[in-house]
């Protein structure tokens, strides 16, 4: 850089006044701003918003101190069981936690297979591809009947329990489904011809060569899937009344008890928040392979 | 010497929307045991599409070939094949990808006589330090030596390479023209070689085929090259038919490649499209 005979000249990308002292320290001042500031800004302007609306148009909602103060309990002894639905509220995301490996466990082991024969073969796409676009959009609150229905009669069964991973699987198993078929699909025809030349056996082919290309994708259908399953937990517990963070949601509301439902829904959406991450935090180990 | 391996009448249509387009018409060659074959033609002319119909890759429309006295149906680690990708899958090592064809081949020899056949020649291409990394942390020209290593260590009857340094640059080129010709020196396989360089065909073959242009391409004419081996680059060019030949490849890409019906004389393509 020969900055000190062309004092003009500026690096590509930035404006020629840049050098200016006093601009530079506003520049270095407004790059802080941003990854603390200003995510700061937006939740002090919703939090206003939150303050407004239920003093004016939403007098139901009970304004952030009121909200605090009832939440306070369930966060500050977050394992605490009083009752069946009044635990702490870790101990209610623990709750569904579990029933959501569940559901995500069955939908993994249901979905991957599936998604691999639908990549593999034409024949099985074109049979199955219609009714698989139809009930994909499917929500939740649509299959939790049938759930009941289809296991209502097994004696001794947990019926409810069963339903609700019966629709955590159903709806969160597509993103996995599709993106293991596209994976599938993708598999550079080099990778084939060298198993093919080496006359892998189906096996070896599959687990040697199909499988490992095809990681990228089916992680990248995990991650979805999972952030699918921790949806459908809310209305799955909802409706079947378990106790976890959206059973506990739904009966403060019909007790007319709305001091935790925002506790809920914060919590709902950091849990969220944190197994996307980690999610995806998996799938670029596995993509840049 | 016998004739090794037999291409007869070896024929190639693909399906267009304007009926069916034959590709390859024809195509006659046998190669000795222990022969270098090198193919040069245009781009597009067919020679990936003979080269892959000999691996089994492609299937043939008519005609047949037979190698060491066998038809060949499909294909199969008996013809090693290095194509212009290194085609290495990226999730193994380098050691790893030339295991998996060990393994496959001699799956009867015991765990460390495989590792040594993989490390063996790994080491003879160059990379006996770096074996163990995977393809994206070597470059191209190394990646194309595991490609080489890979093929040869299947002690195949049949090496066919497509165009296997078309990638890289002149100077890793020369490099790995030089790591194929000792490979082969020490394991006399035949051979049968894409390439749309003259020099390196000359260097490396015993014979050059010349294949028509496209559609329905053959083969055009067969130039023997007949430099002693060992080879070195500097006495094969100070050679007194070296001019002549490579004059004669040349010529017959510009001029005689070009014998359609509908050709206009006098109008002559601009040397190889590199
Ligand atoms: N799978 C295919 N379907 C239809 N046409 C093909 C296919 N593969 C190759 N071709 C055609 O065959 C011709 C020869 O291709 P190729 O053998 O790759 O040429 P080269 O290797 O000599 O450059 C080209 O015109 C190409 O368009
Ligand atoms: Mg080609």
């Amino acid at each position: 850089m020969s900055s000190t005979s062309l004092p003009v000249t500026a690096t590509p990308g930035s404006p020629a006044s840049a050098s200016h002292p006093f601009r530079a320290g506003f520049q270095r001042w407004f790059s802080r701003l941003d990854w603390f500031v200003l995510p700061l800004a937006g939740a002090v302007a919703v939090l206003a918003l939150w303050y407004l609306s239920s003093a004016t148009w939403a007098k139901d909602l009970p304004n952030p101190t009121r909200t605090w103060i009832a939440s306070k309990p369930y966060i500050v002894e977050p394992f605490a069981k009083r009752g069946e639905l009044d635990q702490g509220i870790l101990r209610f995301t623990w709750l569904s936690l579990i029933l959501v490996a569940k559901g995500y466990a069955i939908a993994l082991v249901v979905g991957t297979p599936l998604g691999f024969l639908l990549g593999i073969s034409p024949l099985f796409t074109r049979a199955l591809d219609p009714i698989i676009q139809v009930l994909r959009p499917v929500s939740p609150l649509a299959w939790l009947p049938l759930g009941m229905i289809l296991f209502g009669g097994w004696k001794g069964a947990n019926v409810s329990e069963l339903a609700a991973l019966f629709t955590i699987a159903l709806c969160a198993m597509w993103p996995t489904v599709l993106n293991t078929a596209v994976g599938v699909r993708a598999i550079p025809q080099d990778y084939m011809n060298v198993a093919r030349v080496l006359k892998l056996s189906r096996w070896k082919t599959l687990t040697k060569v199909m499988i490992p290309a095809t990681l990228p994708y089916m992680f990248t259908g995990f991650r979805l899937s999972l952030g699918i399953a921790w949806l459908v937990i809310v209305a799955a517990e909802m409706l079947t009344g378990r106790p976890g963070i959206g059973g506990f949601l739904w009966q403060q509301y019909n007790a007319l008890i709305y001091e935790q439902i925002i506790l809920c829904i914060l919590t709902i959406g950091l849990v969220g928040f944190v197994l996307d991450r980690l999610m995806s935090v998996v799938e670029r180990r596995f993509r840049s392979v | 010497m016998s004739a090794y391996a037999e291409l007869f009448n070896l024929s190639k249509t693909f399906p267009s929307p304007q009926g069916e387009r034959v590709i390859v018409r024809n195509f006659n060659l046998t190669i000795d045991a222990g022969e270098f074959v090198t193919l040069i033609g245009h781009s597009g002319c067919g020679k990936s599409t003979v080269l892959s119909m000999v691996a089994g890759l492609s299937s043939i429309t008519a005609g047949g070939l037979i190698l060491a006295g066998r038809e060949l149906t499909g294909p199969g680690p008996d013809r090693g094949m290095v194509f212009q990708s290194p085609s290495l899958l990226p999730w193994l090592t380098a050691f790893e990808n030339v295991m998996l064809g060990i393994n496959q081949v001699f799956f009867t020899a015991p765990l460390y006589e495989r590792q040594q056949i993989a490390e063996y020649y790994l080491s003879v291409v160059g990379l006996a330090d770096c074996m163990h990394r995977r393809p994206r942390e070597l470059s191209q020209g190394m990646r194309q030596r595991v490609g080489i290593a890979r093929a040869f260590a299947l002690k195949p009857k049949m090496l066919l390479l497509d165009e296997p340094f078309g990638m890289l640059d002149a100077l890793t080129r020369y490099e790995l023209q030089g790591v194929l010709l000792e490979l082969w020196r020490k394991n006399r396989i035949a051979t049968l070689m894409v390439t749309h360089d003259v020099d390196e065909a000359l260097y490396l073959s015993d014979r050059v085929v010349c294949m028509t242009d496209g559609p329905a391409a053959e083969v055009g004419d067969i130039v023997p090259v007949h430099f002693p081996r060992p080879r070195d680059r500097a006495s094969v060019m100070e050679h007194p038919d070296y001019d002549p030949l490579r004059e004669r490849l040349i010529e017959f890409l510009e001029i005689h490649a070009h014998r359609r019906p509908s050709a206009v004389p006098g109008e002559r393509s601009v040397a190889l499209t590199a």
